[in-house]
Order: C-alpha cells, then sequence, then structure tokens
C-alpha cells in the first residue's frame, strides 16, 4: 500500500508541475481508527465510480458513511468528489480508490463544507500532503466558523470512531467556474449563490455528462436548509435547465430520474416557503410556526424527524425579513 | 421604578465593551457602581476566564445531573440568595426539546400573572449552562410592560441546562430550568450568510399585534439586523480572531415609559429578534433604542392613535 501510494505521490509530482517535495507518506494507522468499513465503489458511467453513503445520521456504527461520494478517473489523473463522514471513511475510500486505479489524485473536490462531506479530508491529505484540494471561495470561511462545532459532535457521536478526524481546509478556492483535467476528460466546477449552504459547488463532467450535485439535491433524505430557501429554489431553476445523463445527488440513489428527483425536492422547498409567509402574515411566532408548518410532509421524507422543524426554523428567520 | 433608571447606559467602563453586561440596576439598596463593578468582574471571568469554553463532554449530559457551570453562575450572579425553583404555576417556560438548528434556538418566559404594584417581575435573567458565553442576557420590565414575558432565540453549542432566572418584586428569585439536547451533526451556531447578515446591519423593525387593544397587554416584535458576533472564529488567512460584535443593549418604551431593558450577549441568535408585551392605555409611540457593542445606536418607532397603527 505504501509502495504504491509513493508511487502515485512521484507521478502527481511530476505530472503536476509542483514543488518536488516529499508528497507522500505511510498511512498512519492509531489502533482507534476502524478497518471495518465496507466501502464500495459502483461504476456510474465508464471512469465514474460513486458510493451511496447511508441514509442515516452519523453513529459508531456507520462511522459518518452517509453522504454520497464519488470518483473520476481520467488518462492522467483522477478527481475525487468529497471525502466522507470521517477519518475512517475517508481512508476506506482512499483504499478504495486504490483499487480502481493507480493514476494519482489529482485532486479532492469538496462541494460544501458539511462534516459528513469533509471529513474525510485528512486521509486524503495524510496519503498525499501536496493534494490540491478545491472548493467553493466561501468554504475556508464556513470550516473556520463550524468546523470546531462539527467536529465535537462528531466525537460526540461516534467517540473513539471519530479518531484522526480533523479539519483540512481547501487549497484553492473557485468563485464563478473552473475546470480541472484529469486526462481525457474535464471536470467543471461551478459555485452557486447561497443556497443548501453559503459554499455549494457543483462538478460537471463533461465525458460523460454527469452532474455531481453536492447536497444542493437530496434524494429521499429531508433536504437540510443550511443556506437560504430563496436561494435554494433560485439554484434549483437553473440546474434544471442542465441535462445530465447521470446525476449523483449528495444523498440518496445515484441515478434518479431527473428532473422529477429535483422536483421533489422544490415541491418541500416550496412547501415551507408558502406556510411560512403565511404563518408570518398572520403573526404566528416562530414557535407556533415550528408547532403548525408543513405537519404532513415529513410523511414523504427519511430522517424529516431530525430535519423538518429545523427547516422551518431556518426559514423562518430568513422569510421574516424579506416581508 | 428603580430597575428603570438605567437607560442611556452612557459612562459606560471602558472594560465593559467585552464582557456581558449585567444590569446595573439595583436591587435592595446595593450602591450602583460597585455592585456594577462585581458583575462586570463576574462577566469578564465568564469571558477572559475559566467559564469560556469550558472543558467540552465527550458524552451527553443527562438532565438532573450536576452542572458545575451552575454553581459557579449562581455564585458570581446571585451570590448567596436562595433561588426557589417554580413548578409551573407562575411561569410558562418554553424550550424545545432539542435544538433543531443551533443557531436559531426559540426560547421563551412569560409569567402567568399581570404586573401589579402588588405583585411584579423586576427581572429575567436568561442562562445556557454549556455556551461559550453562558448568560445569554438580563431582561427588566417597566411600567407599560403590563405582562412580563420575554421570547427569544438563542444560540446552543451543546447538550445544555437552560434557565430563566426570574426576580420579582420582592427581591425574591424563582428559577424555571429545562434541558435541551444539541442539534444534529451539520448544524452550528454561527450565521448561515455572513454577506447577508452584514448587508442586514442598520434594518431594524417593531411589530405590534394588529389591531392593537388598549388597557391590556399587546404583544410587540423587536427584530434586529444585526451579525450578533462572537468573535470566536479564527480568521484562516491573518490566523486572528475578529473582535466581538454584537447588539449590548435593547431599550424600549411606551408613550415616555419603560416597557423593556436588556442587556444581552452573542449567545443571542444573529439578527437578534425579541417578543415581549407592551400595555397601551391611549395614545403612544412605541419606540425601541439598541446599541451594538462599537456604539453604534439602532432606533425605530411606531405610532399608535384611536386604537391603530399609524403608517410610518
Amino acid at each position: 500500500m505504501a509502495s504504491l501510494l509513493a508511487s502515485a505521490g512521484v507521478a502527481l509530482a511530476s505530472g503536476a508541475g509542483l514543488p518536488q517535495t516529499p508528497r507522500t507518506r505511510v498511512l498512519p494507522a492509531p489502533q482507534q481508527i476502524s478497518t471495518q468499513l465496507r466501502f464500495e465503489l459502483r461504476v456510474l458511467a465508464p471512469g465514474v465510480y460513486v458510493h451511496a453513503g447511508r441514509q442515516e445520521e452519523s453513529t459508531r456504527a456507520n462511522l459518518g458513511d452517509i453522504a454520497n461520494l464519488a470518483l473520476v478517473v481520467g488518462t492522467h489523473c483522477a478527481a475525487v468528489i468529497d471525502s466522507g463522514g470521517s477519518y475512517a471513511v475517508g481512508r476506506a475510500f482512499a483504499e478504495a480508490v486504490r483499487r480502481v486505479t493507480l493514476l494519482p489524485v489529482c485532486a479532492l473536490i469538496n462541494t460544501h463544507a458539511h462534516p459528513d462531506h469533509v471529513f474525510g479530508n485528512a486521509a486524503f491529505a495524510d496519503a498525499d500532503a501536496g493534494l490540491r484540494i478545491v472548493g467553493h471561495a466561501r468554504l475556508p470561511a464556513a470550516l473556520a466558523t463550524r468546523g470546531p462545532t462539527y467536529l465535537h459532535a462528531l466525537q460526540r457521536e461516534l467517540g473513539a470512531a471519530a479518531a484522526g478526524t480533523r479539519i483540512v481546509a481547501p487549497t484553492e478556492t473557485v468563485d464563478g467556474t473552473t475546470s480541472i483535467d484529469l486526462g481525457g476528460r474535464r471536470l467543471l466546477l461551478r459555485t452557486w449563490p447561497t443556497a443548501h449552504t453559503d459554499c455549494d459547488l457543483t462538478v460537471w463532467d463533461e465525458a460523460s455528462a454527469t452532474l455531481f450535485t453536492g447536497d444542493l439535491l437530496f434524494v429521499e433524505r429531508m433536504p437540510a436548509l443550511d443556506g437560504s430557501l430563496v436561494g435554494w429554489l433560485k439554484v434549483i431553476d437553473e440546474l434544471r435547465a442542465l441535462h445530465p445523463r447521470h446525476v449523483l445527488p449528495g444523498h440518496g440513489a445515484p441515478d434518479s430520474p431527473w428532473p422529477a428527483a429535483l422536483d421533489e425536492e422544490a415541491a418541500y422547498l416550496h412547501l415551507l416557503d408558502r406556510e411560512v409567509r403565511a404563518a408570518i402574515a398572520e403573526g404566528r411566532g416562530l414557535r407556533e410556526a415550528i408547532a403548525s408548518v408543513g405537519v404532513d410532509a415529513p410523511a414523504h421524507w427519511k430522517l424529516a424527524e431530525h430535519y423538518h422543524k429545523r427547516n422551518v426554523t431556518a426559514a423562518y428567520a430568513e422569510l421574516e425579513w424579506a416581508q | 421604578m428603580d430597575a428603570m433608571n438605567c437607560r442611556g447606559r452612557r459612562g459606560r467602563s471602558p472594560d465593559s465593551g467585552a464582557a456581558i453586561g449585567m444590569d446595573d440596576a439595583v436591587a435592595r439598596g446595593t450602591p450602583r457602581e460597585p455592585l456594577r463593578r462585581r458583575l462586570l468582574g463576574a462577566s469578564a471571568l465568564l469571558l477572559a476566564g475559566g467559564l469560556v469554553l469550558p472543558p467540552r463532554r465527550a458524552v451527553a449530559i443527562e438532565a438532573g445531573d450536576p452542572t458545575p457551570i451552575w454553581d459557579r453562575l449562581r455564585a458570581a450572579l446571585f451570590k448567596d440568595r436562595p433561588i426557589r425553583e417554580d413548578d409551573g404555576s407562575l411561569f410558562r417556560f418554553d424550550t424545545p426539546v432539542r435544538a433543531e438548528d443551533a443557531a436559531v434556538v426559540p426560547i421563551g418566559i412569560e409569567a402567568r400573572f399581570a404586573q401589579s404594584a402588588a405583585r411584579a417581575v423586576r427581572r429575567i435573567t436568561l442562562i445556557v449552562d454549556n455556551n461559550p458565553a453562558p448568560v445569554v442576557g438580563t431582561f427588566e420590565f417597566g411600567p407599560a410592560s403590563g405582562l412580563a414575558g420575554i421570547e427569544t432565540r438563542v444560540r446552543v453549542e451543546e447538550y445544555s441546562h437552560v434557565r430563566a432566572i426570574v426576580e420579582l418584586n420582592d427581591g425574591a428569585l424563582v428559577s424555571a430550568t429545562r434541558f435541551v439536547k444539541a442539534s444534529g451533526g451539520c448544524s452550528a451556531p454561527a450565521g448561515k450568510d455572513r454577506e447577508q447578515a452584514l448587508a442586514n446591519v442598520g434594518r431594524i423593525r417593531l411589530r405590534v399585534q394588529q389591531p392593537p387593544k388598549l388597557g391590556e397587554p399587546n404583544t410587540a416584535q423587536l427584530m434586529v439586523g444585526h451579525p450578533n458576533d462572537s468573535g470566536m472564529a479564527m480568521d484562516q488567512v491573518t490566523r486572528m480572531y475578529a473582535s466581538p460584535w454584537f447588539v449590548r443593549t435593547v431599550a424600549v418604551d411606551y408613550a415616555g415609559q419603560a416597557v423593556l431593558r436588556a442587556d444581552i450577549s452573542f449567545a443571542v441568535s444573529e439578527n437578534p429578534n425579541f417578543r415581549f408585551h407592551f400595555l397601551p392605555t391611549g395614545d403612544g409611540v412605541l419606540e425601541a433604542r439598541v446599541e451594538d457593542t462599537r456604539d453604534t445606536v439602532f432606533n425605530t418607532r411606531l405610532t399608535i392613535r384611536n386604537a391603530q397603527v399609524e403608517a410610518a
């Protein structure tokens, strides 16, 4: 394993023209880090491999393996899209990458700041100290303000299984669009105004016409509003204009029907928008709104008990200023 | 009502900027300045000393566990004065079971009795034990309040007891306590959209129930556009911490009489929001004055004439 990674690191260093510093080291193996995680990558399209996270909250049992993750392989390097919800998941992912390709990982792309998408970063960074990690221009600030809270929550929920997990910020950021050439295929990265979060980024693989939505699209799992409801609905309208052949949502089944899956998400967000605005107009306070808005909506979504009230809260705090 | 003599808040001591402002209005005839210094001293301790960022526990705290933080706070804020736990007959205290959104957790307390000469609430202190700054704020109720109560939104960082300590006009202290579970792993006390929060600074809004009813407590809401920053996030480029920048005081009057005075901390959520009561007995102006830690003042007002809200 160590030698494979070492050769991958050398290839990256020469191929990308980056400084010839020692790029790799043996993955640390703290005893607490679980290696029991079953980590599967399956083919979504030629050169596109995806891992479907569980539709659960992060627990000791799932180690934070709850978000969808992806690997795209070109002719001279590969890119990883999101890294998983703990060091253990990131490590399992990095090992799975090595089973698929010996090409260097020339970029780790983070779709946003949420812990289930970025907490595997450290495992990839440990495998390649010079790894290029790319995210939204606002990602570093989001990780700075929220990272310690996320890390603490992970330690609380996972206990010793959170060992090794730490916050690793992007090495470069995008504001607008950029592309990453993997050899024979390009990934187009695009940042969005505040929607699911304030640092959402999507990836488009030109060769396979695959759209990696990050958490701008939730399938089956209740969408979590942590940015702007109004902004998210606008972004969904723009996403609807795209015509991907393949889609990887942030959560839920890869290749869910498009744009039907997007429409289901939009329907829930519109319901929130409509009912929260009505509550505010009628003078209902936040607590009353939480108790009364969208009470039937949760039946359609997994994990609604964890997210619906939270979404009403966030929508209320936002929309109250819009009226 | 001497507790209302704190308007203006001029001549603030230089060290008070970073402290959680405890009100200097006086209970039991204690001279103002010494008490103020004591309380500010206690507050400074909360911010700079052992009570800031208490060692976080890896295991969830269950309701009913001993809380050393509260023991220390209690000693700092209330000395050895007895505090009686309300059995629910005096106050309605509403907190969620879980902090659904760590950045916006609605909490509210309301008296089950109207303010009167015989029995009135002088002030309410809201506390979240396991927050970096546990004292959310202190709220005082004036003659134009009618019914003592405050609903606001706070940041909740961790599994925590949430407390309301009420001081009655006879000096007695009564408490109400709830346990609030922390939010899920991808919720954080920080704001959701920093740029929007900054764009909101300067916006301030008062609303009252429609139509207003003379001679009884009416519901009013004050909204203040402000990031209410803790200054606890490090700038990744400069490796420096920002200065805390939060709303420090709130004063609301109706027809020249005090309704509400509040000293608050950054435990109050971004865009501080307060629901409370006021008692209009005739025409008048409901006015709010808010001051932040940069000494910026935000004002708004609303006129009630013939039991109607006049268009601004």
